[in-house]
């Protein structure tokens, strides 16, 4: 009974948006205040209508009714509680009702917290959030309808896939779909400045936190699934420029971005077409991500299982929406007036060329995500573009991105002085030489990139360290000064300050896990060892148990260094108690100097494993990099120019300071 | 490209200390020709070093790519053929499109869904002695899910069957996981 009421709340959630996307626009456009207001509840009624959807699937599986085909699929009567409610959104049905879920939460927010936005700017934002709404709800309905039923029902599910049950999944898709459609909000503000014709400093501070959230929320994401794919195993570490990791990247980029350009849109009433531009494409972007995911048409190491009526529906969404907004992009955005004077050498300038950069890494990983799909369309051959092409193409483009993010703070708006800027960053300069030179006395056999990464890193991290103290006249004025220049500092700069050094941690970690990985297969016998580096593995045992719905054989490797116990790592093989292939748990030792990584493999019958170690260096700091970034972006966002009815003073304020 | 250059033409302003609207133009078209330039030169310079070709077993067999070129092959695990060498942890196993089979040298753990009757993706190389040395076996997260290139190279041998099984696993085969709508 619920499930079917959870059924119809879908229906009326499509009609109710039906309505939302058409009413409010011809309001805005005939000047109808009534028609405008709609806007406002109907949101508000959808979000509604769509949680209940929601809670009556979380209820489908945590009840175990079987008779429900998704819950069938995906869930087991045995499985732990968290993978149920996990499981719900582990599967394509599931996961697009938490899209569309999100997609009305948001626009909730804008319709009771928006009260400082005019009528008819947010009844036209509503109207094209209703718009993406309909347009993912037919999909649901028509193609993928979480709530079909069985007949007769089975008694018992078929679990979910094994290798999903883990914590990774309560949080890493929610936290992607938030930044995925967090966007859909920048794309929505953008189409409704295109619609009004006026961009201006109050729309870009109206569109920066939702850009902020979105961008918050995918690195996070990105860090979550980034740290999954490296303790699974088969899933190729923690970034392996698979199609799937590169659909999440690619709107991170965009949502860069556009985070640096709406910047130059709030302070210099610059830039605007290009905003809209890359609003535009960040959505488009993410859309693309969810068609690659979910058609198969790219062979992907996370791909579900491919459904081609799925993959064609979600190209004419596509089609449409991005077709649509770029031709309205094409006729509208010339009467955009343009303001700001700057130089090119100024803060302005070099934001530009960090969108010019950003822009153009977006453009090489689309291209090298889509052209095993192009070649094979075009009866090229099939291929496969993997790491080495990201290495050789990615790499050397992103490395003056890095060199430029230490420098762009230190120029001025309008007009800055590059070698005034670089006389300041003499520190970053000696920190870089100083990295070179640890990293040839504690690393042997490094390659040229081991070096430039380090060098980068340091550079990176010192110049924005010395930015920050510059703002605080560090050293230059007195202690007591200096302090409450710190504590009045605006929270965006701290944000900026924490993502730019968290992006250096992050440097530091890809460097050292690429240039210093070891590895190690070898059968051991109970009581062997094997060295790596200068630790030795010695397997004591392995021991079978049985915990909740699976069975599982538990090495004990103890590590030793001088003699001296390390740690103990107990990596398992399970065998999930409904038949399914048996899966490997890694048992990972960090630390910030390298991880250790023990993996047990099947045993040789004659009494051995085979047992795999690795050593990865550094490799922590990515994800502390990234949790540092993701912080940075919750600080910023907790500026308080971005809340709701800021006294105007604050922002005179801040501005100031951010001058200075 | 073209918008920043819009976004960047002043209005109130005007040029002023010798920076004209020209100028200033020309220096973003000169920087984003460059970048272009760079990016397409790094994509071309890849295209002919690092891009992995996909090879059914049969092609492999009928033209050998040369030692040491990084290749991918797709097909299925061949029923029976997997053994354990040694105690180095290498294992040996024949991939085959049910036409041609080659055989496969990995030394490593095979990941959670690697079987015999499955479907499965390999990477790496031929050595001088013509045998194939994987540095990757590629696992998939679901077990129903066939890799296109394996279908391909399937259909290609026209082994294909469109529904069932490929082969005695029951796993293996084109079914697709959920329902569809209704």
């Amino acid at each position: 009974m619920i499930t079917e009421l959870g059924h119809y709340a879908l229906v009326l959630a499509l009609i109710l948006s039906l309505a939302q996307a058409v009413i409010p626009l011809v309001g805005a456009q005939r000047n109808l205040r009534p028609w405008m207001a709609l806007a406002q509840p109907a949101a508000v009624g959808q979000f509604f209508f769509l949680g209940f959807s929601f809670l009556a699937l979380i209820h489908a599986y945590v009840v175990s009714d079987f008779s429900v085909a998704a819950v069938y699929e995906n869930s087991h009567s045995a499985q732990p509680l968290i993978y149920k409610i996990a499981g719900a959104w582990g599967n394509h049905e599931g996961s697009l009702l938490l899209w569309v879920v999100i997609l009305a939460l948001f626009g909730a927010l804008v319709a009771l917290f928006g009260d400082n936005l005019p009528l008819r700017l947010k009844s036209r934002v509503l109207a094209v959030q209703a718009m993406v709404a309909v347009g993912f709800l037919l999909f649901m309905l028509l193609t993928s309808n979480p709530f079909a039923r069985l007949d007769p029902a089975p008694l018992e599910g078929r679990q979910l896939n094994p290798l999903l049950q883990d914590p990774g999944l309560a949080f890493h898709p929610p936290m992607l779909y938030l930044g995925y459609v967090g966007l859909s909000m920048s794309f929505s503000f953008a189409i409704a400045a295109l619609i009004e014709g006026k961009v201006d400093a109050a729309w870009a501070r109206w569109v920066r936190p939702w850009t902020l959230l979105s961008w918050t929320a995918l690195t996070c994401g990105i860090v979550l699934g980034s740290r999954w794919a490296y303790y699974e195993l088969g899933w190729g570490g923690w970034w392996y420029w698979d199609p799937v990791e590169n659909a999440s990247f690619m709107p991170w980029l965009m949502a860069t971005a556009l985070l640096h350009s709406a910047i130059v849109v709030e302070k210099r009433d610059s830039l605007k077409a290009w905003t809209i531009l890359l609003a535009i494409l960040g959505f488009a972007f993410s859309m693309l991500g969810t068609f690659l995911v979910r058609s198969g048409v790219i062979t992907s190491v996370h791909a579900f299982a491919q459904d081609p009526a799925r993959g064609l529906f979600i190209l004419a969404l596509l089609v449409i929406a991005i077709g649509g907004s770029l031709s309205l992009f094409a006729w509208r955005a010339p009467i955009l007036r343009q303001g700001g004077f700057f130089a090119p050498i100024s803060r302005e300038g070099a934001l530009v060329l960090n969108n010019l950069l950003l822009a153009v890494l977006a453009a090489t990983v689309l291209f090298g995500t889509l052209a095993p799909l192009i070649l094979s369309v075009m009866n090229l051959g099939t291929i496969s573009v993997g790491p080495p092409y990201f290495q050789t193409v990615f790499v050397p483009i992103a490395m003056p991105l890095v060199l430029l993010t230490a420098i762009g703070p230190f120029l001025g708006w309008k007009r800055g002085d590059l070698p005034g800027a670089l006389q300041r960053l003499t520190a970053a300069g000696i920190a870089a030489v100083v990295a070179i030179a640890v990293t040839w006395y504690l690393a042997d056999g490094t390659s040229f990139m081991a070096f430039a990464g380090m060098a980068l890193a340091g550079w990176l991290l010192v110049g924005t360290l010395s930015e920050w103290a510059a703002r605080v006249k560090l050293g230059r004025t007195s202690a007591g000064n200096s302090w409450s220049r710190a504590v009045n500092l605006p929270r965006a700069a701290y944000g900026m300050t924490l993502a730019h050094a968290g992006l250096a941690l992050a440097i530091i970690g890809m460097t050292g896990s690429i240039a210093w990985k070891q590895e190690k297969v070898v059968v051991l016998h109970i009581g062997e060892a094997v060295e790596v580096g200068d630790i030795s593995y010695r397997l004591d045992d392995v021991r079978d148990l049985t915990v909740d719905n699976y069975m599982a054989e538990r090495a004990t490797i103890t590590a030793l260094e001088d003699g001296q116990v390390l740690t103990v790592l107990k990596p398992e093989r399970r065998q999930y108690l409904v038949p399914s292939p048996p899966t490997t748990e890694s048992a990972i030792h960090s630390s910030l100097a390298k991880d250790i990584y023990a993996v047990i493999g099947e045993p040789d019958g004659k009494g051995g494993w085979t047992v795999r170690i690795y050593h990865e260096p550094l490799v922590l700091w990515i994800w502390l990099g990234g949790g540092l970034m993701a912080l940075g972006g919750i600080v910023s966002l907790s500026d308080r120019r971005y809340r709701v009815g800021a006294p105007s003073k604050v922002m005179a304020g801040s501005k100031a300071a951010v001058k200075a | 490209m073209t918008d920043i250059k819009a976004g960047m033409a002043p209005i109130g302003g005007g040029p002023r200390r010798g920076m004209t609207r020209k100028t200033r133009r020309l220096y973003l078209v000169i920087v984003s020709l460059l970048l272009l330039g760079a990016a397409v030169g790094l994509v071309l310079m890849a295209l002919r070093q690092d891009i992995v070709f996909f090879l059914s077993p049969t092609e492999l067999a009928t033209k050998p790519p040369a030692p040491g070129r990084l290749i991918r092959v797709g097909g299925l695990v061949e029923q029976g053929s997997l053994q354990k060498l040694g105690s180095d942890g290498t294992v040996l196993f024949k991939v085959t499109d049910l036409t041609k089979s080659i055989e496969v040298r990995y030394r490593g753990i095979l990941p959670d869904l690697f079987r015999e009757g499955q479907g499965v993706v390999i990477e790496g190389s031929v050595n001088e002695q013509g045998d194939f040395i994987a540095s990757e076996v590629l696992a998939k997260h679901d077990e129903k899910y066939m890799p296109p290139e394996v279908a391909k190279a399937l259909k290609a041998s026209g082994r294909w069957q469109e529904t069932g099984n490929q082969t005695g696993s029951p796993e293996t085969g084109t079914s697709q996981t959920g329902t569809s709508a209704q």
